[in-house]
């Protein structure tokens, strides 16, 4: 039914309203006033009007708090609203993340795009369906249950002549509220929910004709560079502003210790930060990477929490014939974005556009009006593609950075991190430490389980992580850190575990300005979980299949195993094999109520060298109700292959004064000939509530490949990344 | 300010440059308004800034102008558009081989100098050949994908 949509045709079929969510090569100021049209609609998430505008020519602008990160949300939630509204997805126009025009929706994370933002505006278009209808009864004078609202118009279920929905309402508002009890439709109907359609921002992305937010210009725009401090909280002694004297327009923009350089020509703003000489303190206050795991161990503690308790794990574990124990780490992580955060401001006679890929425009607009002391309705933020961000990464620094130049200038100016500053300054994945232990009773089943770990504690309330630039400029912020939800899958909740502990040591910080990083938390805790029933399946001398299914109760968990299982053609026995071609399997039920994902790994180890080579993965994942299967797959490959990066190859690495992995040399990522076979099994729940998918797959991925390798060769791993060195360590120590 | 006379998709147009060791890709994006190419790393480490230059995949980050007059450039945007796509381009919107697509340009523009040179590649040819470019969304089976795609090839 729908061909390949490009944006350029949503824009046509979209009428006037559009912003310029495709500027594609063209100006912003061909773009911008278009976009001025809609400047005044609601943006009050109760109200239909802040989500749908019915135009004249039959075609719809759905206003969307979520944002494309690359997940494929803008074909996805299209899909979602064409289903309730009764409309060709390609008569859908999306406008995301404009906080002159979208609705608040929260920020894209946490895998919320579709499971609460879908959700909502699928009940929105639901809304607008019925609204419809009732406009068409009285039009045709014929009552609302004789008709249906198919293909852009309604019209009578005996069939008869129609109207269409630009006819009843075109470019008129709703004026009603959303209708939580407007019905949805029978998913036993649904003729676009389900399909595969392709994203209608891949063929500008591959043509080179996507508009990312590195590629706005704004007429009169500066580009700008910050240099960051030498060492972390280093502060400026001296700037030599003379030292760019030779290149032309260049000029030094310091606010405290914020130091900016900008020009007209961006190599020349790239070539000023490199040569503008200016002298800091010295700074030496962080603990080196290699400290990391003792800092984590020693405190300063907020405080202790017990997060499970069933049973007695205690007198359990005390009593116990046959313990094991081990402790996991994960070390911090780079988002890693591939391109560095940029973004463009102009700060302006008391009001300020901002052009950023946040994750979360509304909250950035907060933010944003705070630091340059405006009333947050003088101060728009408006989201633009970015590379991916998995988290939070620098773009909502860069924003910052961009606005504090634009104030201070009064001129519209970009500012693009260069990789050092993406490497260096990202907020980073926190640390992570358990130790587990456990018991197996006379039946070979877990009788007691305890974790025990220590992660950093998110401040609670915290408006935004305190931004770079603004910290350096001595502005005010509300002090914090914030992690995401870290604590999540730390236990063996889904195998029916009699006696269960789990205790988190709260630290009161993390050695380097944390955020939230994709799954936050949940990747791992369940490596350490599902690394450690490996290890318990090894003590019992049981295969690690049957061992798990022994103990999951939740069908749909027990069939996301077998399904992978049954995709690497698994035959039971126990780990250790007998050498050559390891495999693996591991299990999630994310957040213990979301998506279910099992995923299993073929791995070989090279004895000589500690190289680890991936052969074959599979997954099969149930996140209920699938609005687009060939997007879902997309997600969820992402999800696995990133994570095995993270698995194999990555750490950040700093000493006492700064992050020393700052660029892909000294902070390698996977390679396309690490890149192993994936073998992916949807299944569909379309009775079942959609639930996210862009987090739930990563969270298996490294115990899958600790218990594969465990398989090949009797040497465990519980230290990230799993670098040849550390293997050989423990072929050393622990092989059989 | 020097002028320097380069071969652009065919044109052949004169840029100013005050510094003759500017990148391409600056002059590429800012002078010339071709935002295809993407900076990544400026380190010659991604591929997210690959032009194809007389032939071969080449990283515009560290190409000084200068060094470009003379050679002939095409970028991503010479390859096709949306409604008319390169083959290669055709054949990464088949496979959907783009997630937030900012490595996409180097993988289009390096997948497409190997099978101008070696128009049936195999899967390890083509992991060899894409081996210099980085993706962090994890695209990797679908780009080789597409190449194969083009190569007439099973897909892995
Ligand atoms: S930007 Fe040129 S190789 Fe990374
Ligand atoms: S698609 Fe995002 S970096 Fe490759």
């Amino acid at each position: 039914m729908t061909a390949l949509l490009s944006r350029r045709t949503l824009i046509k079929s979209g009428g006037a309203m559009i912003v310029g969510l495709s500027l594609s090569g063209r100006g912003l100021a061909q773009v911008l006033p278009a976009a001025e049209a809609a400047l005044g609609k609601t943006v009050d998430a109760g109200e239909l009007d802040g989500f749908f505008a019915v135009h004249e020519n039959n075609s719809v602008t759905l206003f969307c708090g979520k944002v494309d990160l690359g997940q494929g949300l803008r074909i996805a939630i299209r899909q979602m609203a064409a289903e309730e509204l009764g409309i060709g997805v390609d008569r859908i126009a999306m406008v995301e993340g404009d906080t002159a025009l979208t609705p608040d929706q929260g920020a894209t994370a946490g895998s919320s795009g579709i499971m609460r933002g879908g959700v909502q505006i699928r009940q929105a278009a639901a809304t607008a369906r019925e609204a419809l209808i009732r406009l068409a009864a009285e039009r045709l004078g014929q009552p609302a249950e004789a008709l249906e609202a198919v293909n852009g118009e309604v019209r009578p279920k005996a069939g008869g002549k129609g109207v269409g929905y630009g006819a009843l309402i075109g470019n008129k508002r709703f004026g009603l509220k959303l209708d939580a009890k407007a019905p949805l439709k029978d998913p036993g109907t649904y003729v676009v929910v389900g399909k595969p359609l392709p994203r209608p921002d891949v063929p500008e992305k591959v043509t080179g004709h996507h508009t990312y937010v590195h590629d706005l210009k704004v007429p009169g725009m500066l580009h700008g560079r910050i240099l960051r401090p030498p060492s972390i909280g280093a502060k400026i002694i001296e700037v030599d502003e003379a030292s760019i004297r030779n290149i032309p327009g260049a000029q030094v923009v310091r606010l405290n210790d914020f130091l900016g350089v900008v020009a007209e020509e961006e190599w020349d703003a790239v070539q000023a930060a490199r040569t503008l000489k200016a002298r800091w303190s010295e700074s030496a206050t962080l603990i080196g990477h290699d400290g990391v795991r003792d800092w984590m161990r020693a405190g300063p503690f907020m405080a202790d929490e017990g997060l499970t308790k069933k049973g007695d794990a205690g007198a359990s574990l005390a009593g116990a014939a046959q313990r094991v124990s081990g402790t996991y780490y994960w070390p911090l992580h780079t988002h890693g974005s591939m391109g560095p955060s940029c973004a463009v401001a102009d700060v302006r006679d008391g009001k300020a556009t901002i052009w950023s890929a946040s994750q979360a425009t509304h909250r950035l607009r907060l933010t944003l009006a705070k630091i340059l002391t405006l009333q947050p309705e003088n101060v728009r933020v408006i989201y633009l593609d970015g590379a991916g961000c998995y988290g939070m990464n620098g773009h909502d620094d860069a924003s910052a950075d961009a606005a504090l130049l634009s104030k201070a200038l009064s001129r519209p100016v970009r500012v693009q991190w260069m990789r050092e500053d993406e490497h260096g300054w990202d907020p980073k994945g926190p640390p992570q430490l358990l130790a587990l232990e456990a018991a197996l009773g006379a039946d070979g089943r877990i009788a007691a389980w305890r974790t025990e770990m220590w992660i950093p504690k998110a401040t609670a309330g915290l408006p935004n992580i305190p931004l770079l630039g603004p910290a350096e400029a001595g502005i005010a912020q509300v002090q914090g850190i914030s992690t995401g939800l870290i604590s999540q899958n730390a236990g063996p909740m889904s195998y029916n575990v009699p006696n269960v502990e789990v205790v988190v040591h709260w630290l009161k910080d993390s050695p380097l300005r944390p955020s939230n990083i994709r799954a936050p938390g949940k990747i791992a805790n369940c490596f350490a979980v599902e690394g450690f029933v490996d290890e318990l399946a090894a003590a019992a001398k049981r295969d690690p299949v049957e061992f798990r299914l022994d103990g999951l109760s939740d069908p749909r968990g027990i069939e996301v195993l077998k399904r992978t299982a049954a995709l690497l053609g698994w035959k039971p026995r126990p780990s250790p094999g007998p050498g050559g071609l390891g495999r693996g399997i591991a299990y999630v039920h994310y957040k213990n109520n979301e998506t279910y994902v099992a995923i299993g790994m073929e791995a070989e180890v090279d004895r000589a060298s500690g190289a680890i080579r991936v052969h074959r993965i599979a997954c099969a994942h149930d996140c209920g109700l699938v609005i687009n299967p060939d997007a879902l797959r997309q997600q969820i490959e992402g999800n696995i292959l990133q994570t095995l990066s993270r698995t194999l190859f990555e750490e950040v690495t700093f000493d006492r004064a700064r992050v020393t992995s700052v660029d892909w040399a000294s902070y390698p990522i996977l390679t396309f000939p690490d890149v192993p076979a994936v073998l992916i099994e949807v299944i569909d729940r379309p009775r079942e509530p959609p639930l996210g998918a862009g987090e739930a797959a990563t969270t298996p991925v490294p115990a899958a490949l600790a218990n594969a390798i465990f398989d090949a060769t009797g040497a465990r791993l519980r230290n990230v990344p799993f670098t040849p060195e550390r293997m050989k360590q423990a072929l050393a120590r622990g092989a059989a | 300010m020097a002028s320097y006379t380069i071969s652009v998709n065919g044109n052949s147009l004169a840029v100013d440059s005050r510094d003759p060791d500017q990148p391409l890709l600056y002059v590429l994006r800012n002078s010339l308004g071709l935002t295809g190419a993407k900076f990544g790393c400026g380190l010659g480490q991604c591929g997210a800034c690959t032009v194809i230059v007389d032939g071969e995949a080449t990283r515009s980050c560290q190409m000084p102008v200068a060094a470009a007059v003379g050679r002939k450039i095409t970028t991503i945007e010479g390859l096709g558009a949306p409604d008319k796509p390169h083959p290669v381009q055709a054949a990464f919107i088949a496979e959907q081989a783009a997630q937030c697509g900012y490595c996409t340009n180097g993988m289009v523009m390096t997948s497409t100098a190997l099978l101008a040179r070696n128009g049936k590649p195999t899967l390890g040819e083509a992991k060899e050949a894409l081996a210099g470019n980085l993706c962090r969304c994890g695209t990797h089976q679908r780009i080789l994908r597409a190449v194969m795609r083009v190569a007439g090839r099973v897909a892995p």
